[in-house]
């Protein structure tokens, strides 16, 4: 990859790329050219000999050029836990992964449950320049699931969707009233299946390896009961619901169901859920302690086939830092959550790699698709639109090491795996804010 | 249109005349005993139907029944037993329960007169809020009529869209979907959830009190939310017609569901002439009922 610039004017031209663009099906060789903030031109005709004089050239060595990645589970733990992570350092990990959108959980202190902090996240992000960020806001206020938050005016401040965050909202009557009030505004509710009373004091999934190990066991039943109890309600209210990152084979399958049913139910997963099982918490793991827990191998199938078969709209990284103090305790005392912002590509075209999903369906499900869940203007190429751009090599091999991360907090489930794709440039808004060193 | 609601509508407007008139008394009931039977609190409207029955000439009761110590149904029936015997010409029944009222009447051999049961139905506001129209706009029929906010526990909700619709006009209502019922479009009306959209074009604007002793959990999540998107300021107030009138059947939650301005607007809002038609038209149902000395049937409203 060299630049040369004899530059003169805003406009950079891309060459030598393959463009690859899901939401309009686009695989081919070409270049695309920036003017400014947004894109001006894209396609096979824009060549090393065929730019503008005036712009400068980046060339691309055949790696692939796509929108911007596009991320709707991320917790950024600033306002209120800047020593686990900030939006500075969510920022550079997210650039780092290729991810130029990010939706951030409201699970903060304070909590996104007022217009004044959806507006300080979305000013401070603004401010940094890198990813660009999203808010949830809560559902309830305090995320204590008793009393609705302001949605109306959220949405009005800026927030995308509602959501409580790590938590169900545990009561039925507050579920059903959320989905009520929300579509009066036509905002999208987000849900964490886990019905709080059934998955209490558990540290991992329930079964043979929780027995071994002697920790408590959160059923997979907890999840697939929320599941099924919302869809019931999304029935009843006519509301739109989203579920985040499923885990088990029979919530996969009631959103299935639902989806033929024609309700307007979707969901997404998270990598952990589908590259790896229960089994990776070994001898207690606690960078393996994650919220939904890791299940069982036929669960981790079940994800795969839901994203086969488009139950599973998207893939989110559900970036959770957690710095050591939270994670170096005996397993069931660890904090739940792992950070998955550098390597929700790498591991996503692990799906590519294995044979399950043509490389241009993985990009769908982190680039147009969470764009177009959260409604977005973002995941695709397309003249006049901001310039998000992600270059990687769908090849390059390289090892995930704790360490090397731009995470502030280290915990990745993904330590010392092995994978294969690497980011090589990320722009945001036709700023190069990230590029690969070496 | 139906003969009996406008003979009603017009035999109020005699009693406006006469409510406007130094001497408000006449005779026509004298000898007749009413009893106002309020289960429920209530000022206005007991007072309505207190001043109703004596400007007739008749001999009024009131008695509050507090509910909250009784199993209901029981109540009802046994004070509806009691009293009968002391042959009261008309009972004037309000009641907490949806239903109460039917009850109460079916033990009674008097007249009943519905002032109001629990989420179900409050005819004597939907005739006060029809010939208050009537009086200002000359008509019902074709009219555009927006009933806005607590639809869900609103008893005048269900009488105007009863009435309103059987007079011609057309009805909307706007409400966010938490304080709407379910199927409430199969009552005949329109529903929006945006006060902008539903309030386009309308010629009445019939503003409804948030019940919030009526509410069990989350139907909305702040007051200051609620006013921002459903409370009537003259920012929504501009997209209805601009000779559209405002109403409010009381009481009202100034800074709630209407603002302070807009209810004394006193061009466009005809809040005050609710209350004024309210003692004409429960005076008119009054004579309807018992004013024929023949004995003929006594009806309930």
């Amino acid at each position: 990859m060299t630049t040369k610039s004899t530059a003169t004017g805003p406009r950079v031209a891309y060459v030598n790329a393959r463009l690859l663009d899901p939401a309009s099906n686009l695989d081919q060789p070409g270049g695309l050219l920036t003017d400014g903030e947004s894109i001006a031109d894209f396609g096979p005709h824009v060549t090393p000999s065929a730019y503008p004089a005036d712009a400068e050239m980046v060339d691309c060595d055949g790696y692939c050029l796509a929108p911007g990645l596009v991320d709707i589970r991320v917790q950024l733990r600033e306002p209120g836990e800047e020593h686990k992570g900030t939006l500075a350092s969510a920022g550079r990990a997210a650039t780092a992964g290729g991810i130029t959108s990010m939706v951030c959980l409201p699970n903060t202190h304070p909590v996104i449950d007022d217009m004044s902090v959806v507006e300080f996240v979305a000013r401070r992000a603004r401010l940094l320049g890198l990813t660009k960020v999203y808010p949830y806001a809560a559902v309830t206020k305090g995320l204590e699931g008793n009393s609705l938050a302001e949605i109306g005016m959220l949405a009005e401040a800026g927030a995308v969707a509602f959501t409580d965050g790590v938590k169900s909202v545990a009561s039925a009557r507050v579920m059903r009233q959320a989905l009520q009030y929300a579509r009066t505004f036509d905002v999208l509710i987000v849900e964490h299946a886990e019905e709080p009373t059934l998955a209490a004091g558990g540290a991992m999934n329930a079964g043979e390896v929780a027995t071994r190990l002697g920790l408590v066991g959160i059923p997979r039943e907890a999840e697939v009961i929320i599941v099924e109890r919302d869809i019931h309600l999304v029935r009843l209210t006519g509301g739109r619901l989203h579920f985040a990152h499923l885990s088990t084979t029979a919530a996969i399958d009631a959103v299935r169901l639902a989806k033929r049913g024609g309700l307007a139910v979707t969901c997404d997963t998270a990598p952990p859920y589908f590259a790896m099982n229960e089994n990776a918490i070994g001898d207690y793991r606690t960078f393996a302690k994650l919220s939904p827990p890791l299940r069982a191998e036929e669960d981790r199938l079940a994800v795969i086939e839901g994203l086969l078969d488009g139950t599973i709209d998207a893939i989110a990284s559900d970036h959770a830092p957690e710095d050591e103090d939270a994670k170096r305790l005996p397993f069931a005392q660890a904090a739940f959550g792992g950070i998955g912002l550098e390597t929700l590509l790498s591991v996503s075209l692990e799906l590519h790699h294995n044979g399950h999903l043509p490389l241009l369906d993985v990009l769908r499900l982190i680039t147009c698709n969470p764009a177009n869940l959260m409604g977005l203007p973002a995941g695709r190429l397309a003249k006049g639109a901001r310039a998000d751009l992600t270059l990687f090599d769908p090849d390059r091999a390289w090892q995930v090491r704790e360490h090397e991360l731009y995470s502030k907090s280290k915990n990745t489930p993904f330590d010392y795996r092995p994978v294969q794709g690497r980011v090589l440039m990320t722009v945001v808004d036709g700023r190069r804010v990230f590029a690969l060193r070496g | 249109m139906p003969p009996e609601i406008s003979l009603l509508l017009d035999r109020s407007e005699s009693y406006v005349a006469q409510n406007r008139r130094a001497d408000k008394k006449q005779s026509l009931l004298r000898g007749r005993t009413i009893i106002n039977l309020f289960f429920e609190a209530s000022t206005r409207t007991r007072t309505s139907f207190e001043l109703a029955g004596k400007r007739l000439g008749a001999d009024v009761i009131n008695m509050s029944v507090s509910t909250s110590s009784v199993r209901k149904g029981e109540t009802v029936i046994d004070t509806a037993m009691t009293l009968n015997a002391m042959h009261p010409d008309v009972l004037i029944v309000r009641h907490p329960e949806s239903g109460a009222v039917k009850l109460l009447s079916e033990k009674v051999n008097c007249a009943v007169i519905n002032a109001g049961d629990g989420s179900h139905e409050h005819p004597t506001q939907a005739l006060l809020d029809a010939l208050t129209i009537r009086r200002r706009k000359g008509r019902l029929d074709g009219l555009k009529v927006a009933i806005c906010g607590d639809i869900l526990h609103s008893r005048v909700a269900r009488s105007n869209i009863h009435l309103l619709n059987i007079m011609g006009a057309r009805v909307r209502v706007v409400a966010p979907r938490t304080l709407l019922p379910r199927a409430v479009e199969r009552l005949g009306v329109e529903v929006y959830h945006d006060m902008g959209e539903g309030l386009a074009g309308c010629d009445i604007v019939m503003m409804l009190r948030l019940q919030t002793e009526r509410m069990q959990g989350n139907y909305f999540p702040s007051i200051r939310e609620y006013f921002h998107f459903f409370g009537l300021d003259y920012e929504k107030l501009g997209r209805a017609s601009a000779e559209a009138l405002i109403m409010h059947p009381g009481p009202m939650n100034r800074g709630v569901e209407i603002d302070s301005l807009v209810a004394d607007d006193y061009g466009r809002s005809v809040i005050r002439e609710q209350v004024e038609m309210g003692v004409a038209v429960r005076m008119a149902c009054l004579e309807l009922l018992t004013g024929d000395p023949a004995g003929g049937d006594r009806g309930n409203i």
